[in-house]
């Protein structure tokens, strides 16, 4: 917790000035794509929220091994805070997505694999916090989510794959490998370079944040049952 | 093990316990389904196996929440944990009682149903073939549901909502099967892959059924 007090405000700091100079840097200094126009700057926003989406979840499924092996109760709260802000990240990706498709391929939606993946793993987040919700002792809901999450990584792996092998897509393929022949050119790349590091310390920031909260949650509930006690 | 088999087929059997239900609500949903999209037959044809599909994924839904409820409610449930035997081959029993309560005869009904929706002649081997491999997965992932889900109450929607996704790659392959039989293909390849999954969840889910069934008895 002291720590953890400390780091915050610097990545909370530190992840404003990457997002609000890489947007800005992105929006109004970079040049109009010659075949999208302006349109192209929606990926500022679009590749970071996607790529924490997904990240989130991995670090989820890492919180929960903690748990289920170690039964550190921070990992637990940590993957808990940590899933809806995976769940709005995914939104906000697939939201610009549809705001992008729009004019470049003139459907708001189209039932291509990263798409079609990206809603799966939005419906797993939904069912991953219900649970949460639904059940009311704090360890067996832990328990019961952290299985939930395990299970559903290797179902949301296969889905992938299977939707690959169901339809082929309108969506590019991967542009900022650093072995790939062609790649998102330069002056688009380091300001959304700078967007993604902003976006995942904004990820970190909001994580510790709600992990702090929930901590301070279950103290309190800890001192409410002390009084009863008594 | 053979004893609880028994016991739950004959409890699923009984009035009461459901068995017929989902029989019945596959059927309603594919008649609904020509209501909706017009009586062609050529689009009924084209979505035959897609509709068949999702039907009987359905009505395998629709009687999960029962696999555990009700010996949780009556306390067999905690009888059957203390028993010598171990909670992952009770799991492995309930998910094989119910497929053989839902399961089977779902698939005994599917080519009736295809009749109604004018499945091509090529599609019915290709259908009975795929819901073979396809639903005991269906079974398993809904006990693994049924597990996590035990001790809420009023837990069946979220039960729906925690093993939908879940159901996205054997369905997927499953009504691909069918698809590329109607259409003259060659649908061993996804059914190879169908097999797969079955084969994974049957291995894997019993064991994380029997945790979540512990942590749900603690």
């Amino acid at each position: 917790m002291s720590v953890s007090g400390k780091l915050l405000p610097w990545v909370a700091g530190l992840a404003a000035i990457c997002v609000v100079t890489g947007l800005i840097w992105g929006f109004f200094f970079t040049p109009d794509d010659f075949r999208q126009g302006s349109t192209v700057k929606i990926i500022y926003i679009h590749v970071p929220a996607a790529i924490m989406g997904s990240s989130a979840w991995f670090m989820m499924l890492v919180a929960s091994l903690i748990w289920v092996i170690r039964r550190h109760h921070v990992s637990a709260l940590a993957a808990k805070a940590a899933a809806p802000v995976g769940m709005i990240f995914t939104l906000i990706g697939l939201y610009t997505g549809a705001v992008w498709g729009q004019p470049m391929w003139g459907t708001w939606w189209e039932w291509d694999p990263r798409l079609t993946a990206f809603l799966v793993l939005f419906l797993f987040y939904l069912g991953y916090i219900a649970l949460w919700e639904a059940i009311d002792n704090p360890d067996s809901a832990a328990d019961l989510t952290a299985v939930l999450c395990l299970v559903g990584t290797v179902f949301a792996v296969i889905s992938r794959y299977a939707i690959l092998f169901w339809n082929q897509g309108l969506h590019q393929g991967a542009s900022l490998s650093m072995d790939a022949e062609e790649n998102v050119a330069d002056v688009f790349a380091y300001p959304l370079w700078l967007c993604i590091i902003g976006f995942a310390l904004m990820f970190v920031a909001l994580v510790l944040y709600r992990t702090r909260t929930e901590i301070r949650a279950r103290r309190l509930q800890a001192l409410i049952a002390q009084e009863r006690m008594a | 093990m053979i004893g609880l088999l028994k016991r739950d087929l004959a409890l699923a059997i009984k009035a009461g316990g459901g068995f017929g239900l989902a029989l019945a609500f596959f059927l309603i949903v594919t008649v609904l389904v020509p209501f909706g999209v017009g009586p062609a037959t050529g689009i009924l044809s084209e979505i035959a196996p897609g509709v068949l599909w999702i039907g009987a994924l359905l009505a395998c839904l629709l009687s999960l929440d029962r696999i555990f409820q009700l010996d949780w409610e009556d306390g067999s449930l905690d009888l059957l944990a203390s028993s010598p035997l171990p909670l992952e081959a009770v799991a492995a029993v309930k998910a094989l009682a119910h497929w053989l309560t839902t399961g089977l005869p779902l698939i005994a009904l599917a080519p009736v149903l295809g009749i109604l929706l004018n499945l091509p002649s090529e599609g019915y081997g290709w259908l009975v073939i795929s819901l073979l491999a396809g639903t005991p997965a269906l079974s398993a992932i809904g006990t693994f549901g049924a597990a996590l889900t035990v001790g809420i109450r009023r837990g069946g929607l979220l039960l729906s909502l925690l093993v939908l996704p879940l159901y996205v790659p054997t369905l997927l392959f499953g009504a691909l099967v069918v698809t590329r039989g109607v259409q003259g293909g060659d649908g061993t390849t996804p059914l190879a892959l169908l097999a797969g999954i079955t084969l994974v969840s049957i291995a894997a889910l019993p064991f994380a059924a029997a945790t979540a069934l512990r942590v749900n008895l603690r």
